[in-house]
């Protein structure tokens, strides 16, 4: 019996060096909310090319620049999606794998709005002080700094529903939290005058700006670190709560939600692309300039990503709620070239 | 002195007649009735969730099986397909699925002019939401498999779009159209029109069940056909494996093992791993396989080996069991006429043995069948599964999902039409468990012997 089973491992061995030796079709991995974004361009890719369909994973975007990192070689991915700049440490960490050589490639915007229950209250418009009011720890009451008193919308923005205050937020794990403690809390906190109060009070400036993006944690914001199905299921049990969405997953369930307007701007792919909505990301994906010429049809993939027909204003991806980008055609230049990041090639 | 300690012994009798019930039984039997109607009633309760599961499930999953189908004739323009008019497969080629659009929304257009249906909506362009992405891709290698198509007027049946099919399906309602992007009302008359012409039809669809995963543009197309070969093959790893070791250690522990701390130990241990959860199993494999191996991520083989140390204990301890149900006496008849030790077991008692071996194997199969989470941590949640693999070396390495996690992964995407074939999923993997374990007893109905 022991050696029949010494001989099948052996066996199942000889196959997986052959398959790791051979390998035919694009690897892709990263973050969840360009899986659609890659998905649907891999799908058209394999119908339009003699090239096998790209494999395509998810598992966010800081566990896919990891793999990404980890070698040159054909068991390592070839593309790595991410949802934000690669960070400095990272790309340290590629150089020490012999991973130097890496083209950014930028396939769009990402907006982020903020939703609630269609039925529900009139939540219809939203300032980045709003927010801040309502989750902040400490917030400006007649021009001094004190703890958060708001219990209801209503009790700092007379516009707004009175309703208790219930927001469901991403997780800590999610790309998407960034933007909104970035680009929606820090922003309020700076426009309600906390932060100024902050540092007049004796923080440092580096302080003051951490402080600016903490939530209450008294059971007001709650943190979804599921994907956006479970903050819908939220919203719809809770009729007085509030949830942040991606523009695409609200477009894809209109029926069930109704959007607010942040700063008296209403989220749509126009007004994200010209920057007048103030909450959006730009996604990325990396690809390792060494697997070029190995992997066949890597750099096609590359190509096709940002073709005209499928990331321009008119394809699939826009289609599907990416925000196309104006400068896409210096995009297509850079894939072209093999421009890797920071360097001068 | 016993009897100077019991006060009032004797003083009243405590037996009643025969005819007539006293205090006390009545009491006794109320209680036993009362304990019966729980029972029932836990039973009801039970039979009552099973209802509305099994309702809940089929009512939203049925319409999975079902999908819309537009039949129209394209006209394959060759002004448009092979500009130099040589027929050169390489200039075929050239042209992608962007350029097939045009045509086919034409031939859409057409055929609602031709059904008489009055519609603001004149332009080719707009008849985009009524048709499935996937409609120029089939379109497209039709073309090239044969090019000869080119300038013919061909019948395609195309899938209509997730939204049109919602439509049909109740899904999507006419009072929610002012707010979705994706489609409007007028579409809607066109589909009704279409409805009454019999170009549009809703029929049973088999790329459901035997189809690719699909991206999340094109829900209408998604098939759960290559996660199940992914199941298929992990399974076959888990058989391959899982039987062997667990029927080989079980044997051992058994019959030949002595009794001492050790094999008590090892023992403890196998129950102790029976009800570990399978989540840890996951993260073993995840640092075993993937990060110390170096096996690929996503794998049927990985997983197979996860869910073969998963299945494991429930093998050995099923055989176990059936091993020790085999009376002493046949094993020392066989000792008894000569045969060796290793003969009886061989030859008496493993067959006898068998088919409560075989129950137990169904039953951690169809377990191991219906496992998510540890496949959560080897990757095979969250991929696309739309690359059928071809061969056996290939369906073991190649990455691809499994059912149970196809399902949650379809549950996870944004266009509600996903939704609803998560649940039809849901009936497909209930139909396999179902028919495993119906299997299962079966076999022990028809093999197992009493003594």
């Amino acid at each position: 019996m022991s050696v029949k089973l010494t001989a099948s491992a052996l066996a199942i061995a000889a196959v997986a060096a052959t398959s790791a030796a051979a390998r035919d079709q694009v690897q892709v991995a990263g973050s969840s909310t360009v899986l659609p974004y890659a998905s649907i361009v891999a799908e058209a890719f394999g119908e339009n090319f003699d090239f096998p369909t790209p494999v395509v994973e998810s598992g966010g975007s800081s566990a896919g620049l990891k793999r990404f990192c980890q070698g040159v070689g054909t068991e390592h991915t070839d593309v790595a999606n991410a949802s934000r700049k690669i960070r400095e440490k990272e790309i340290k960490a590629c150089a020490e794998n012999g991973v130097t050589e890496i083209i950014e490639v930028r396939i769009g915007y990402d907006g982020i709005v903020f939703a609630s229950q269609y039925e529900g209250p009139a939540y219809n418009a939203f300032t980045q002080s709003d927010i801040f009011n309502a989750l902040a720890p400490k917030v400006m009451v007649d021009g001094k700094l004190v703890d958060n008193p708001h219990k209801k919308w209503s009790d700092f923005n007379s516009d707004l529903p009175s309703e208790d205050i219930l927001a469901f937020i991403p997780g800590t794990k999610h790309g998407t939290r960034e933007v909104f403690e970035e680009k929606v809390v820090a922003a309020g906190c700076e426009a309600t005058g906390a932060m100024e109060a902050m540092i007049a009070g004796g923080m440092s400036e580096d302080d003051a700006e951490d402080a600016c993006l903490a939530v209450m944690s008294d059971g007001r914001a709650v943190d979804i670190d599921g994907d956006y199905t479970e903050t819908l299921a939220s919203i719809d049990a809770n009729a007085n709560g509030i949830g942040v969405f991606g523009l695409a997953f609200y477009e894809n369930n209109t029926d069930k939600l109704k959007v607010a307007t942040m700063a008296g701007v209403e989220p749509t792919t126009e007004t994200i692309s010209t920057g007048e909505y103030p909450v959006s990301r730009p996604l990325f994906f990396y690809v390792k300039k060494a697997h070029i010429g190995v992997i066949p049809g890597l750099k096609e993939y590359a190509e096709f990503f940002v073709a005209d027909e499928i990331a321009g204003p008119d394809g699939p991806l826009a289609e599907y709620g990416l925000v196309s980008d104006p400068a896409l055609v210096e995009t297509q230049d850079a894939i072209a070239d093999e421009k890797i990041m920071g360097g001068d090639s | 002195m016993t009897d100077a300690s019991l006060p009032n012994g004797g003083a009243k009798s405590r037996h009643g007649s025969l005819t007539s019930v006293d205090a006390r039984t009545k009491k006794r039997n109320t209680a036993e009735k009362r304990f019966r109607a729980y029972g029932v009633v836990a039973i009801a309760t039970g039979i009552l969730f099973l209802m509305v599961l099994l309702y809940a499930i089929i009512t939203s999953g049925a319409g999975a099986f079902q999908q819309t189908f537009i039949k129209v004739p394209v006209y394959l323009d060759p002004a448009k397909l092979d500009k130099k008019g040589e027929r050169n497969i390489d200039d075929i080629k050239k042209v992608s699925t962007f350029g097939y659009n045009p045509l086919i929304q034409n031939a859409v257009l057409k055929a609602v002019e031709d059904a008489g249906i009055e519609t603001p909506l004149k332009k080719s362009k707009d008849m985009k939401a009524l048709i499935s992405a996937s409609a120029a891709a089939q379109v497209r290698s039709s073309v090239i498999e044969n090019p000869a198509l080119i300038g013919q007027t061909v019948d395609f049946k195309f899938l209509a779009s997730s939204r049109v099919d919602g439509y049909l399906k109740d899904r999507v309602k006419r009072e929610d159209l002012a707010r979705d992007k994706n489609i409007d009302a007028e579409h809607l008359d066109i589909v009704d029109g279409l409805m009454e012409a019999g170009v549009l039809k809703k029929t049973f669809n088999p790329a459901f069940i035997f189809g690719a995963d699909a991206s999340e543009s094109r829900a209408e197309q998604a098939g759960i056909g290559v996660s199940m070969i992914g199941s298929f093959f992990m399974m076959l790893v888990v058989l391959f494996l899982a039987l062997p070791i667990g029927v080989a250690a079980s044997i051992y522990l058994e019959e030949f093992a002595p009794k001492n701390r050790w094999t008590d130990l090892i023992e403890v241990n196998i129950s102790n791993l029976a009800a570990v959860p399978s989540i840890v199993f996951g993260i073993l494999g995840l640092a075993v396989f993937i990060q110390f191996i170096h096996l690929p991520q996503s794998a049927p083989l990985v997983g197979g080996l996860v869910l073969t140390l998963m299945t494991l204990p429930t093998i050995i301890i099923s055989t176990r069991a059936s091993l020790k149900s085999v009376p002493p006496s046949i094993r020392d008849a066989a000792l008894g006429v000569g045969a060796s030790k290793m003969q009886s077991v061989f030859h008496h008692v493993l067959p006898l043995a068998a088919p409560g071996i075989l129950t137990g194997t169904i039953i951690g199969l169809a377990q191991a069948l219906g496992e998510t989470a540890p496949l959560l941590l080897i990757g095979m949640v969250g991929y696309i599964a739309s690359n059928a693999p071809d061969g056996i070396a290939s369906g073991l390495l190649d990455p691809n999902s499994a059912m149970p996690a196809q399902i949650y992964e379809w549950a996870k995407r944004a266009d509600p039409a996903y939704y609803e074939r998560a649940w039809g999923g849901i009936i497909i993997l209930l139909i396999f468990l179902v028919t495993m374990n119906t299997l299962a007893v079966f076999l022990r109905r028809r093999f197992e012997r009493r003594w």
